[in-house]
């Protein structure tokens, strides 16, 4: 049964990274890349239950509480950026750009 | 991909389980990066995480199943709803593409990078699931996690928590503003008031009216429309022709509206004679 929750988190993973790629609302990026991070979490906690330890489910744990302050910390920045451009898509934010 | 599974490890109607979850939450995926609501994208977000809530359940991760609905759909996705809802729900994406064929390319590059990691797995030689039956043995899964935690990892648990501090700073350092000018006080506000032409409060909508809508004018007493009555932010928004007023202009409106209030103010005598 591994593989196929292996295979399930590979989709997963493949779409957060496709809508990541295709979206432009910067809000909807993150949610593309939570759902990276969940499906990464989901071949580790497979994993932990192949190889019969708890280490994978700790990981998914700490996936978990980084990527909690990885959204507070991101959607503060998204907040402050809409309050200066009045835009919340990714392609007005291009000062950096050469 | 050939299905090793150990007899023991394996509970019954998992599989069962495991392809209803499958396709819904892979339906929820493509849904969320499809459409193009970011609300609907964060409510097939949610679809996708209690999804996995369950699928962690099934895999003997009680706990972690149970982190999931509350950090992930509770709070995590309540925080994306609320920014969606401060930064306005219609921000709808764009659909010119800034970059030519960029959409066609990420499928491309997304198609070939599923196709690789499924090569990889259909290739690897996976072990016999051994289960978590001799791991959450001693106090259950609980205990096994904090056991964990609180010896092997508690460095790693330590540095946690000093990540969260800086990320509740880090999130009121950038969302903090500074007043340009001072608050004004209850004095200025009230001198400010005697100095403007309106001393009185503004008279609120439906005012000797028959309608109660919030955008619908007052009418004074002598008849006439008082577009004071309605919130400047109101009437900005007023587009065409109200409801209330039935095809007609708003000055004929008003004038039947205090026709009417006028005929029942001149006899209420009458009317409780009846009553009586």
């Amino acid at each position: 049964m591994t593989d196929h929750y292996l295979v399930l988190s590979a989709i997963l993973f493949t779409i957060g990274a496709v809508g990541v790629l295709i979206r432009r609302n910067a809000i909807v990026v993150f949610m593309c890349v939570e759902l990276m991070l969940n499906a990464t979490n989901l071949a580790f906690v497979s994993f932990a239950r192949m190889h019969g330890s708890l280490d994978g489910q700790i990981i998914a744990f700490f996936v978990m509480v980084v990527a909690a302050a990885e959204v507070v910390v991101g959607l503060a920045i998204i907040m402050t950026i809409f309050r200066s451009r009045k835009s919340s898509s990714v392609d007005d934010a291009n000062l950096l750009k050469y | 991909m050939t299905g090793v599974v150990a007899a023991g490890a394996h509970q019954t109607g998992e599989s069962a389980i495991f392809w209803v979850l499958a396709v819904i939450s892979v339906a929820a995926a493509l849904g969320m990066i499809l459409t193009r609501k970011a609300v609907h994208s964060a409510l097939m977000l949610a679809t996708v995480m209690f999804s996995f809530a369950v699928l962690y359940a099934v895999n003997e991760a009680p706990f972690l199943a149970f982190v999931q609905v509350i950090v992930y759909t509770g709070a995590v996705l309540m925080l994306f709803l609320f920014v969606v809802m401060i930064i306005g729900v219609s921000s709808t994406d764009s659909l010119v593409e800034t970059i030519k064929g960029q959409r066609v390319a990420a499928a491309l590059v997304g198609i070939g990078f599923v196709v690789l990691l499924l090569v990889g797995f259909g290739h690897a030689t996976l072990p016999k699931t051994t289960g978590l039956k001799d791991a959450n043995a001693n106090g259950g899964n609980v205990m096994g996690l904090a056991r964990l935690i609180f010896t092997k990892y508690v460095f790693a648990f330590e540095v946690t928590s000093a990540l969260l501090i800086t990320a509740a700073l880090g999130a009121m350092v950038l969302t903090h503003r500074e007043r340009l000018r001072p608050k004004p006080t209850q004095k200025q506000l009230s001198k400010e008031r005697i100095k403007s032409d309106r001393v009185a409060p503004l008279p609120p909508p439906g005012t000797y009216a028959r309608h109660n809508a919030v955008d619908m004018p007052a009418l004074l007493p002598d008849g006439t429309i008082s577009e004071l009555s309605v919130s400047p932010v109101i009437s900005r928004r007023r587009t065409g022709e109200h409801e209330d007023l039935h095809g007609a202009s708003p000055e004929v409106v008003a004038r039947q509206d205090t026709k009417t209030v006028k005929a029942v103010i001149d006899k209420p005598v009458e009317v409780e004679e009846e009553e009586q």
